[in-house]
């Protein structure tokens, strides 16, 4: 006979939510909402404002989400771990993360979140570049200032090395994973700048399995990415170091 | 070394121990940071003092004269106060991204069990 415990734990469903970090993201943020209340009702869903002075918050809670503001920015790394906190704090099995400027196509959650539920995979990496080989999803053209590409390449050829797995798209912040690297994620090692090829990087030595799935993205609206102006340079940087770092711990 | 700049260097130091004592004494400075500082200004006080040292050190390190040496030292030891300041201040970052992403999920849990309320 089973203990109560295992058998409320088997029929327990297993829960999954959205999150959705944005900063001034007041015009985007709506529409972003409202695609992802019709096309999945069953899937909660929280945005992370991250110190926004617009009226991303007001706009986001009569969209109908739940949001969590941070009081001042923490940067787009530090915005996701809040998101990681909440699913952590409230017992979710899955979470997928877009970003709320409207680059990520809410239709590919599906794709990004089946695999991890199946438990083919631990973490799905959405790429913008995979969707662009595979039939069926019609990819806009990307462009990106010429530091950032170069940086994507080179990133992702280090990441695919180490990894020994074809990584395409290392920037991509469309992802989906289970509790166990939400879990690892919202402690000390989860970098609140730019996570990137080092994330993958870590999570691959952490024992995780991770895929690339082929998503839709449009080109930033406001073409306020954090890869532009000086800050291409900072990003080679402390992506070089980061990696490095990485490789060197246990 | 003239007499002159032993007796500028003496009382710098002797200024700048009382300064740091005082400091702490009125709270203005932590005793874990003010380590390095007395480390600093005791390290310059001694090599002054104990001048046989000075131009053992100095003559060790091949500096040209034992006033160089002194200021080596003081600019090394500066370096390493700024360092340790860089690793105070990643610390205290990381501890203000801990508390604010705490305060934001509290006060969404606020919000949500005023929400509940206000339908009852």
């Amino acid at each position: 006979m089973k203990a109560w415990g295992t058998v409320m734990a088997e029929n327990e469903p297993q829960k999954t939510i959205v999150i959705i970090p944005a900063h001034n993201e007041g015009d985007h943020i709506p529409a972003i909402v409202h695609q992802i209340k019709v096309n999945y009702p069953s899937i909660d869903m929280v945005v992370i404002d991250d110190g926004s002075s617009d009226d991303t918050k007001a706009k986001a809670l009569l969209a109908g989400a739940s949001v969590i503001s941070n009081p001042f920015s923490l940067g787009y790394g530090g915005a996701l771990q809040t998101g990681y906190k909440f699913a952590v704090k409230n017992g979710y099995h899955f979470l997928v993360q877009l970003d709320g400027d409207g680059q990520h196509d809410p239709a590919c959650i599906n794709d990004l979140i089946e695999p991890v539920r199946r438990g083919v995979t631990d973490i799905t990496i959405g790429s913008r570049f995979l969707a662009s080989q595979t039939k069926g999803i019609d990819q806009p053209a990307y462009r990106a200032p010429i530091v950032r590409m170069i940086g994507m390449k080179i990133f992702g050829a280090i990441a695919t090395f180490l990894i020994k797995q074809k990584v395409t798209d290392p920037t991509s912040g469309y992802q989906s994973m289970n509790s166990r690297v939400f879990h690892l994620l919202s402690g000390d090692t989860f970098p609140i700048d730019y996570p990137d090829a080092d994330v993958i990087i870590m999570l691959h030595r952490a024992g995780f399995r991770i895929k690339e799935v082929p998503v839709r993205m449009f080109p930033s609206p406001d073409d306020k990415s954090m890869h532009s102006g000086l800050k291409p340079l900072y990003y080679i940087f402390k992506m070089f170091l980061s990696i490095l770092v990485t490789l060197l711990r246990k | 070394m003239s007499l002159r700049i032993k007796i500028v260097t003496f009382v710098i130091c002797i200024a700048m121990l009382l300064l740091i004592v005082d400091l702490v004494r009125r709270r203005k400075l932590r005793e874990e940071y003010s380590q390095l500082w007395f480390a600093t200004w005791l390290g310059i006080l001694i090599l002054m003092v104990w001048f046989d040292l000075l131009k053992w050190v100095s003559h060790l390190i091949g500096a040209v004269s034992t006033v160089s040496t002194l200021f080596l030292f003081a600019f090394m030891f500066l370096i390493l106060i700024s360092l340790h300041f860089s690793v105070v201040i990643s610390k205290l970052t990381d501890k203000i991204k801990d508390l604010s992403q705490q305060h934001a999920l509290l006060q969404n849990e606020l919000e949500d069990i005023k929400r509940v309320q206000s339908n009852i």
